[in-house]
């Protein structure tokens, strides 16, 4: 009853507050939503709490039966749903409290325009949806959230929908996903076909036989289980913004900051990671398809933190380092380590929640001023929103003490240094090097971009208008206090969860119901009797414990020297290697190889469509019948029509003559 | 001739009787001050007499097999019946209004309606052709019912001549068929024709015969009166032109086909065929031209004859019920659009034109809204009622192989739904301009309008269970 309490009180808040605010009003719709999702959030750690670990699964009513298709719509209540809850309905909540804040004055709206009630009501739709996807218990019901939080996401993105850019960035953002959709259906289907179900037990039971059958896919042969690893992918690396279809995350920055720190930092894009941990049965027979997610993942993590080097706009810095800190789960993921996955998933929603709210607090602060060029100084201003951004950066570059954990047990440090070098040690033990090198020097990068954000934002001089530096101020109460919750599991949340998602092996498998390598499917997450990264990720040489720490240090020099130290250098070094810099700053020219090579193509091809097939072929052909030929035959019935009788005899006679000659041409008479 | 003849067509002879003592009654009281009460009770005479046949069942012939009585027969008389009842109902206000109200007026109808029972109960050409002249003289006399005006005389004086003609042609096809089957009855010539290949003369017989028929459903090329003739006669004469001789004059051409060429679908369906085909698309074009209603109205009929005949190509019992349900909702709906077109008029004076109803929707929503659902209906929009008339005849044909019929039935429907979307376009689209006054309708005129239109909403549920009166009429008469 709880589970069900927790999954639909958003649904509630977001139709009541959604087509009833005007009944309720819209401080009624406000707080109803709002408290909604604080009660999940409470039930949530209630349920995360005292989950004892075996999987339950709740029927909540029949869904679809259908020949050999048949589902049932429950809750699988599980560890990575348990973890879930809380990720979604916390951050969740808080946002909605922050945006009680962030959302009072809105410069692209006028008096008389509400659009408060409409927010709230997108923000609980989404949440609903997302709990849908998190405890789905078949394919189908997970792809209903999935297509269900891409649409939050869609309405969301255009929340300013009217400026033509928040519209752009909304269906830049429904369309590649719907590239990404497509290989997630694909995946549904071949399962479907191989296994003739889609409820997750039974595809788990079948997974070893899966990596035994090959099936035809394109024209060429597969292993079936790397197929379905490879399509499900596909569809996580849409929703998750990985390398090749990651080009509509930083456009998403035109929603509202809210949004960002909800759906495109904390919860929506680590869909695809915790689709990938979810279906973790399936990986661990498809070790080429797991090969795969770790290239990507750690290619992701290296190509989007080179991108957020050189990016001036607060939000996209933190976008592109959102991108690539996804890139780190799916390495955890690829490397087998699903439980490591789960844990940057959990810390990073914390931290970069946090960053995000923080940078919202920022551009408030500052007049919706986001050119970080424009900053500087701030940190007295709002002491605050600064303190916090900077928990935000310790976590996410991974600041802690190296070697405590020999002293302590666990890593004393930020939630990062705990989670993301967890990763590090784990692609290490993998024994992908091309992984561990990816990730330490996207490691290097991370460090740099969020001290420059710091630095450019909080130190050095006022620079850009005036005016808005004296007028900058402090957040209201309801801003800061998400702030400093997000705060504390930024900096906790790594050291409490350590044992439990990787430094102890007996812990872990208690948290997640392994098992001693039991069958697919029993526990929240599956590693295979061969699967012994964790054991000797703990029994690594010295030098890769310390690497990730060594690279954080790195980058913070740097970018001490670069933005502190001396301020003019960044703009000599641009200068000098200008066409690398002009690389980076348009993100590789990702958006502009693709609009050659396939926007383009797509808008000719329905230009084509559209005027010369819709316009001339059709439209002409109507327009011709029903303008020139039919008006013409109507004129000529209308001239036979003359009034004489002579005429109208005469035509019967002809029809006569007529009915005869047909009769006999049509074989009437043999 | 014995009792017995007589009580299986005591209906037709109960109102024959009716009519007489009606004409007496008449003659020799208040003459044309008794109209009204004609009128009414005329009405009231042919309900009662379809309740009665309504309870009726069995198969009987009589007269030495002249005269049959069957479920098919019944189904088409009730809709005659019925119909008749409610154009007269509708029409009275009109004739009031108009001075026309004369005594004989019901009279001559009632005489025309039992020359319709006698034609969709002939089971001989004999007694075809009695039935068939027994309605057209009738209908040459209301035709021209206005005697003083030119244009009445001229819509009778063609209709006759036109309508001697299509006789002659009857007649001719009637002895041809005669000479090569031996044998005026319809069972007769259906066992020749199932003896062995048919005659050549026998064929050229039912070609014909089927021209003659023709005319009186107004199918293409025998359709050139209509249009004259609807716009001529008075517009109550007109409703009734549209309503009751079509389905009697259908129903005879179901019964001759089917009843005494019953063996040879493949001859006569393609006639039919090429009549549905050359109707629908005349009748669909030439309507587009239209802006008097009432001249559209006769188009609209053209096109609508091409679809039941659809019906009556596919030669199967399909086809037959779908021909009889196309009939009836036919009917349904073209009482309650001239209902509607009885009422038009503009400072006391009828008006026709269709361009006066510009933005009627302003004046009379709920009118107008009705109407909208009439003209939808009869362009096959669905879900009125208009659009399943159409989808079962096109089934039918599909079902008979004749898919190529059904497209081009489609096609035409596609061209007819302009006219009808026009009306609806200038009721509710066009700019404002000064039309017909609101108000001034009798309540019978708007029971038949709303009536009609609630019909066609509340049809689409099971069409009132037309479709298996239909079905059980259809088998009794394909075997």
């Amino acid at each position: 009853m709880i589970e069900q309490v927790i999954l639909f009180a958003p649904l509630v808040g977001a139709i009541i507050g959604g087509f009833g605010w005007k009944v309720i009003g819209e401080k009624g719709a406000l707080l109803l939503t709002t408290g909604l999702l604080f009660l999940a959030a409470l039930l949530s750690w209630i349920v995360f709490l005292t989950f004892d670990g075996a999987t339950q699964h709740i029927e909540i009513l029949r869904y679809i039966s259908s020949g050999s298709l048949d589902t049932s719509w429950a809750i699988r209540l599980d560890r990575l749903t348990t973890i879930m809850l809380i990720v979604v309905t916390t951050v969740s909540s808080l946002v909605h409290l922050y945006s009680w804040g962030y959302m009072a004055h809105d410069e692209n709206w006028t008096h008389d325009e509400p659009y408060k009630a409409r927010f709230f009501a997108y923000l609980s739709l989404f949440t609903f949806a997302m709990l849908m996807l998190v405890t789905a218990d078949n394919l189908v019901q997970m792809f209903f959230g999935w297509e269900g939080v891409g649409l939050a996401s869609y309405l969301l993105i255009g929340f300013y929908y009217k400026k033509p850019s928040a519209n752009a960035a909304a269906i830049k953002a429904f369309v590649v996903n719907r590239v990404g959709d497509f290989g997630f259906m694909l995946g549904i289907a071949t399962l479907f076909f191989l296994t003739d179900s889609i409820n997750f037990d039974t595809i788990f039971t079948h997974a070893p036989a899966l990596a035994k059958t090959n099936v035809t896919f394109l024209w060429s042969q597969w292993n079936a289980a790397d197929l379905v690893g490879v399509l499900l992918f596909v569809g996580a690396s849409g929703k998750s913004a990985q390398l090749f279809l990651h080009t509509w995350l930083p456009d998403a920055m035109e929603g509202p900051t809210p949004v960002s720190a909800l759906i495109h930092a904390a919860t929506m894009v680590t869909a695809g990671v915790f689709l990938v941990c979810r279906m973790s049965p399936i990986y661990e027979f498809a070790p080429a398809a797991k090969e795969l997610v770790l290239i990507i993942g750690a290619t992701t993590a290296f190509f989007a933190a080179t991108v957020g080097l050189v990016q001036n706009d607060i939000k996209r810095v933190i976008a592109y380092s959102t991108c690539s800190q996804l890139g780190y789960m799916f390495a955890a993921a690829g490397s087998g380590v699903y439980s490591v996955a789960m844990f940057h998933l959990l810390t990073h929603a914390f931290f970069k929640a946090l960053l995000f709210l923080c940078a919202g607090s920022v551009i408030t602060a500052m007049h919706h001023e986001q050119d970080m060029r424009n900053y500087g100084n701030l940190r007295k201003k709002i002491p605050f929103t600064f303190w916090m951004m900077v928990v935000g950066t310790l976590a996410i570059t991974g600041v802690g003490i190296p070697f405590s954990k020999e002293l302590f047990g666990i890593p004393i440090g930020f939630a990062g240094f705990d989670s993301k070098d967890a990763i590090i040690e784990a692609s290490y033990a993998a024994g992908s090097m091309y992984g561990f090198w990816m990730l330490v020097i996207a490691a290097v990068f991370t460090a740099f971009y969020s001290w420059r954000l710091i630095f450019m934002t909080f130190y050095g001089p006022e620079k850009g208008d005036h005016h808005k530096h004296e007028h900058a101020h402090e957040s209201p109460m309801v801003m800061l206090i998400p702030l400093g919750v997000l705060g504390l599991g930024a900096a906790f949340s790594g050291m409490v969860g350590y044992n439990y998602f990787f430094g102890n092996e007996h812990m872990l498998g208690q948290f997640f119901s392994l098992g001693e390598h039991g069958a697919p499917g029993t526990g929240a997450i599956y590693m295979g009797a061969t699967n012994h990264v964790i054991e000797t990720a703990h029994h690594l040489p010295e030098w890769v414990g310390v690497s990730a720490f060594i690279a954080m240090l790195l980058g913070f020099g740097v970018a001490w020297v670069m933005y502190i130290a001396r301020p003019d250098l960044p703009a000599r070094m641009a200068a000098a290697n200008r066409p690398l810099y002009l690389f980076l700053l348009n993100k590789w020219y990702f958006d502009e190889i693709y609009d050659a090579i396939l926007v383009k193509p797509a808008v000719a091809l329905g230009r084509f469509l559209w005027k010369k097939g819709d316009g001339e072929v059709i439209d002409g052909t109507i327009n011709g019948v029903s303008m020139g030929i039919v008006p013409w035959f109507t004129r000529l019935t209308a001239r036979a029509q003359s009034g004489y009788l002579f005429h109208y005899a005469f035509a019967m006679v002809i029809g006569i003559g007529v009915l005869m000659t047909w009769m006999t041409l049509t074989g009437g008479a043999h | 001739m014995n009792p017995g003849d007589l009580s299986t067509a005591l209906p037709e002879v109960l109102i024959s009787v009716y009519a007489m003592a009606a004409l007496l009654f008449g003659v020799y009281t208040g003459k044309d001050r008794t109209a009204g009460l004609l009128t009414w009770t005329t009405a009231a005479v042919f309900v009662l007499v379809a309740i009665w046949i309504g309870t009726i069942s069995g198969h009987r012939t009589a007269f030495d097999g002249l005269f049959i009585d069957d479920g098919f027969a019944r189904f088409a008389k009730v809709t005659v019946l019925l119909s008749a009842a409610a154009v007269l109902v509708i029409g009275h206000d009109y004739m009031n209004r108009r001075g026309l109200m004369r005594f004989e007026y019901p009279i001559v109808i009632a005489l025309a309606v039992i020359g319709m029972m006698v034609m969709v109960s002939a089971n001989d050409l004999m007694s075809l052709y009695m039935g068939l002249e027994l309605q057209s003289l009738s209908l040459y006399i209301v035709a021209s019912i206005r005697r003083g005006d030119a244009k009445s005389t001229e819509a009778g004086l063609k209709y006759f001549i036109l309508g001697a003609l299509s006789s002659g042609l009857l007649l001719y096809g009637a002895s041809l068929t005669y000479g090569f089957a031996g044998t005026t009855s319809f069972s007769g010539i259906l066992s020749t024709v199932q003896q062995g290949a048919m005659p050549i003369g026998l064929l050229f017989g039912l070609v014909f015969l089927l021209s003659g028929l023709a005319f009186k459903v107004s199918a293409v090329p025998f359709h050139m009166w209509t249009p004259d003739v609807y716009e001529g006669a008075p517009t109550p004469v007109t409703a009734f032109f549209a309503t009751a001789p079509k389905v009697a004059a259908m129903a005879l051409i179901a019964r001759l086909a089917e009843g005494a060429f019953g063996s040879a679908p493949k001859d006569w369906g393609q006639v039919l065929a090429l009549l549905s085909v050359a109707s629908m698309f005349w009748g669909a074009i030439a309507a587009i031209g239209q802006r008097d209603i009432k001249r559209l109205m006769a188009y609209s009929s053209i096109t609508h004859m091409g679809f039941a005949l659809m019906g009556l190509a596919a030669g199967t019992a399909g086809g037959v019920q779908a021909m009889l349900i196309y009939m009836a909702i036919y009917v349904t709906m073209n009482v309650g659009t001239f209902a509607f077109i009885l009422s038009m008029q503009k400072d006391g004076e009828p008006v026709t034109d269709i361009d006066s109803l510009r933005m009627y929707s302003r004046r009379e929503p709920l009118k107008a809204l009705a109407l909208l659902v009439l003209m939808f209906s009869l362009a096959g929009v669905p879900p009125m009622v208009g659009f399943f008339a159409k989808f079962y005849v096109l089934k039918a044909a599909v079902d008979a192989h004749m898919a190529w019929l059904a497209i081009l039935g489609v096609i035409a429907s596609v061209i007819g739904a302009f006219y009808y979307l026009r009306i609806v376009f200038y009721m509710y689209f066009g700019e404002e301009r000064e039309g017909i006054d609101a108000g001034g309708m009798s309540a019978g005129a708007w029971v038949g309008l709303m009536g009609s239109a609630a019909i066609m909403l509340l049809g689409v549920v099971n069409l009132f269970g037309i479709g298996s009166l239909a079905q059980a009429a259809a088998a009794t008469l394909v075997h």
